[in-house]
């Protein structure tokens, strides 16, 4: 092999107490080339990063650096030494401005005492520009979008003069388009010199940008190739050892009458005459997956909000089993039969602070309270049902949320949206951050209640899964339902063309094309 | 988690997979049971330097200081719990002791029929918990309705309600609070003089109030729902909690118990000052802080609470009776308050690590 290896991990170990999170993992990151790292989660991805940045220390192993020996003991020290990472979720401050995000604890200064605003903005204005991103650096952060947010902590990391960047899943919450202005800038930064480590769960991607892969699966080093050798089932088998997603194909189940009916639905965007939502009308079936696809800012997860009573200022008719929904508020939508699994496990679907059980039960309380108090045992037996059913991997329900992998914690959320009993199911970006095996798990899920006659709306922004699992796709762009496919019609092609209809011309104004 | 192990030492202990070894299981232990080992220490320490310290006569004063705060910060507890904090409970407790007296000694003056109706006891208190609940509630209405900071709120309700209780009786005191026979309001003293096995009515109110509160805690889906909207409110709102109303609900919580304590008081005294209560606040959020509950929310317990508050009071008990300066007593207590929070965040990083 000619390329060269600019930082070596050799023999690493971490152990936390209980767990070996790293067994005698090497790692070689080659210069001036994009080094994949993939696994499941709990694979050990995050961990040898955070030993990389400084974050944590190695319990055992080497790291050298251009041959020399280092052991970044701070992420300042891994900065000084050339290393910089971009987390999963991002580490921005919304209160100050693109600038000041850029330079936060590495500030010019006038005589060291005051900042050289003037100084930083111009350096700012380049490096923006350097990644073709014309953001003013006087914008404050919280008005930016999540693809604009990205490009500034890379921005950031591009400040340290870092010679090696580490991006932990950096596309988890970017739209196809902010996807691909992410790509070109890698592309670019490779071009310069820049060696890359790139973190991510969605296989294609990886396949395209990446020059070398290295494959984690639990604390254990699989395999480690160069990007041309090998395809995607080759990443697959060393992976999990399962074939992905894509070629699921759902159980055979039975779509039957209408159950839920959306009508003329218009959310208004306050102090403007824009809409967020605009004219949505259609029907679900008893038994029906029905896939919705769209970019992001399309209005899904808008959508999904009115639907549980979120907006109020919503306009339209929503009709349950033939009964014309008014009330307005989550609770009385989750006791007609709605209920939401919401795109931000972390934000809005769990209490990280309450037991997997406590977690579990949140939404149906009311099941187990014979007005005097809650009975112990019925609340045990519903959630050893769902455990076993969706199949959590948890010694004991009383541990905290926190302890479970992304994917258990997931199927927690659901299992708490299924205690409720819903009649329709709405799973906003149910697989985000998941691995693929327990993807598939999900999906399996999915089908199962579909089976069992539930309505079911499942959002991603991933085009395959929406297409692997739906039994009709609807497409939504800018507020509103583009076009509508059955499952043998549904066309890779046509759905990106009905997302994007809408964008273009407006959209190359603010710089995402 | 931890609330399951402090609130029941009976239940069984928590397995987890993850432990690291017999010495984490025991540091584990030790540092969640650190509010009861703090209090068998200190209760050891008196006991051994002051003869007087373990008297029965001295232990239910102790009990009984402790009672006032204990109450206090049960209602605080909820609070904190949903991620607010009360910082008018100290004037509800001086404006309930005006209520109270005035009712007393003055009655309910209606201008308008030209008449002045006197209660009986029971419905003079009644009353004042009704008060005191208002006071909770009207906290309650500016936090969720008006979407003001719990700080912000309770900090103008503490003028405002103990502006009221100046100007109840123009900032003077309802002495003697005895009633007269022949408007059939006598027995108020009874409250705060009167025992049952010996033990003060003001205790028995604390230990009844407790057990309720670790009920309404662990047993009810309100107290669920109040631990959710402390870890999570978005979370919580989207399971179908109606986290305004349960909040809500937490202060009119507070301000019962206040009311309760501003009773205890007038009655022990005979007589309600409207001065009363003044800083009680911060000794309650003392208690519940001591007792391991994070003023984030979320996270800790009822039970805590009150052995937060008896290490307040062991301590304030054990250095009167050495006869320690007052002013260092303040100083030390301000210095224990920090200690067991910076022992709460190791255990947080404890955690953590499992």
């Amino acid at each position: 092999m000619s390329d060269d290896v600019i930082l070596r991990a050799e023999q690493v170990i971490k152990i936390y107490p209980g767990t070996v999170a790293l067994n005698k993992v090497d790692f070689n990151i080659y210069r001036g080339k994009v080094n994949v790292l993939i696994g499941e989660n709990g694979a050990g991805k995050s961990t040898l990063m955070k030993i990389l940045a400084g974050v944590e220390e190695a319990t055992a192993g080497r790291l050298s650096l251009e041959g020399k020996e280092i052991a970044p003991k701070s992420p300042r020290e891994a900065e000084e030494l050339g290393i910089g990472i971009i987390y999963q979720e991002l580490n921005l401050f919304p209160n100050m401005n693109v600038s000041e995000n850029i330079f936060v604890a590495h500030e010019r200064t006038l005589g060291g005492m005051v900042i050289d605003h003037r100084s930083q903005e111009d350096r700012a204005r380049e490096l923006l520009q350097r990644l073709e991103q014309p953001i003013d650096p006087r914008t404050f952060v919280q008005d930016l979008r999540i693809g604009q947010q990205q490009i500034v902590e890379i921005a950031k990391a591009l400040a340290l003069d870092v010679r090696i960047l580490i991006m932990d899943e950096p596309t988890s919450a970017l739209s196809n388009t902010e996807v691909e202005v992410l790509f070109r800038v890698i592309d670019e930064l490779r071009a310069q010199g820049m060696s890359i480590i790139y973190i991510s769960h969605k296989l294609e991607e990886l396949l395209r940008i990446g020059d070398y892969v290295t494959i984690l699966r639990d604390g254990n080093l699989m395999a480690e190739a160069p990007i041309p050798e090998i395809d995607l089932g080759w990443i697959v088998e060393n992976m999990v050892g399962r074939e992905t997603v894509r070629h699921y194909t759902p159980a055979p189940h039975e779509v039957k009458q209408t159950i839920f009916s959306v009508q003329h639905l218009t959310l208004p965007r306050p102090r403007t005459k824009d809409y967020t939502l605009k004219d949505i009308s259609f029907d679900l079936h008893a038994g029906e997956i029905l896939g919705l696809y769209g970019l992001m800012g399309a209005g899904r997860t808008e959508l999904f909000e009115c639907l549980m009573g979120l907006h109020p200022q919503a306009v339209g008719e929503i009709v349950l089993d033939g009964e014309l929904l008014k009330a307005n508020t989550v609770r009385d939508r989750i006791e007609q039969g709605l209920m939401l699994v919401p795109e931000d496990r972390q934000r809005e679907g769990l209490v990280q602070t309450m037991s997997v059980s406590n977690n579990m039960l949140l939404a149906s309380l009311r099941r187990y309270f014979n007005w005097i108090m809650l009975n112990r045992t019925q609340e045990q037996e519903a959630v050893e049902q769902y455990v076993q059913e969706l199949s959590i991997k948890v010694s004991n329900p009383e541990n905290l949320i926190s302890s479970l992998s992304g994917g258990n914690q997931q199927k927690v959320v659901v299992g708490k949206a299924l205690l409720t009993n819903p009649r329709v199911l709405l799973l906003d970006e149910p697989t985000r951050g998941i691995d693929v095996g327990a993807k598939e798990e999900i999906f399996d899920i999915v089908v199962q209640l579909a089976q069992r006659g539930l309505g079911i709306i499942f959002v991603s922004t991933e085009l395959k899964e929406v297409m692997a699992i739906s039994d009709r796709i609807l497409v939504m762009s800018k507020g509103k339902i583009t076009r509508e496919f059955q499952r043998d019609e549904a066309d890779e092609q046509d759905l990106v063309e009905a997302s994007a209809i809408g964008h273009g011309v407006e959209n190359e104004a603010i710089g995402v094309s | 988690m931890q609330n399951v192990q402090l609130n029941s030492p009976s239940a069984e202990p928590v397995p987890n997979e993850t432990q690291g070894g017999a010495l984490v299981v025991i540091g584990k232990l030790l540092v969640s049971l650190r509010a009861f080992i703090a209090l068998f220490l200190l209760m050891g320490f008196f006991a051994a330097i002051n003869d007087t310290f373990l008297d029965s006569g001295n232990l239910i004063i102790l009990t009984k200081q402790v009672a006032i705060n204990a109450i206090l910060g049960l209602g605080m507890t909820f609070v904190i719990l949903t991620g607010g904090i009360d910082l008018s409970v100290g004037s509800i407790v001086g404006l309930a002791g005006m209520v109270a007296g005035a009712l007393i000694n003055e009655g309910l003056v209606l201008p308008m029929f030209g008449i002045v109706v006197y209660f009986n006891v029971w419905i003079v208190m009644v009353i004042t918990l009704i008060v005191g609940m208002i006071v909770g509630l009207a906290n309650g209405i500016i936090i969720t309705r008006f979407n003001v900071a719990p700080f912000i709120a309770t900090l103008g309700m503490l003028y405002i309600a103990r502006g009221l209780a100046l100007l109840s009786a123009d900032g003077s005191t309802y002495p003697n609070l005895v009633g007269s026979e022949e408007l059939g309001n006598t027995g108020f003293p009874q409250l705060g003089g009167d025992t049952l096995l010996d033990l003060p009515y003001s205790i028995w109110i604390m230990i009844a109030l407790t057990l309720i509160a670790i009920f309404i805690a662990r047993k009810t889906p309100f107290g669920r729902q109040v631990y959710a909207i402390g870890g999570n409110a978005r979370a919580a709102k989207l399971s179908g909690v109606r986290v305004k109303r349960v909040t809500m609900l937490t202060y009119v919580i507070s301000g019962f118990c206040s009311a309760m304590v501003g009773l205890i008081i007038a009655s022990q005294l005979v007589s309600a000052h409207p001065a009363t209560g003044e800083t009680f606040e911060l000794n309650a959020i003392a208690a519940v802080v001591l007792g391991g509950t994070s003023l984030a929310g979320g996270r800790g317990t009822v039970f805590g609470t009150i052995i937060g508050a008896f290490v307040i009071g062991v301590l304030r008990n054990g250095m009167v009776l050495e006869g320690l300066s007052s002013f260092l007593q303040i100083i030390i207590t301000g210095v224990v308050i920090i200690l067991a929070v910076v022992i709460d965040q190791v255990q947080v990083r404890l955690q953590q690590r499992s």
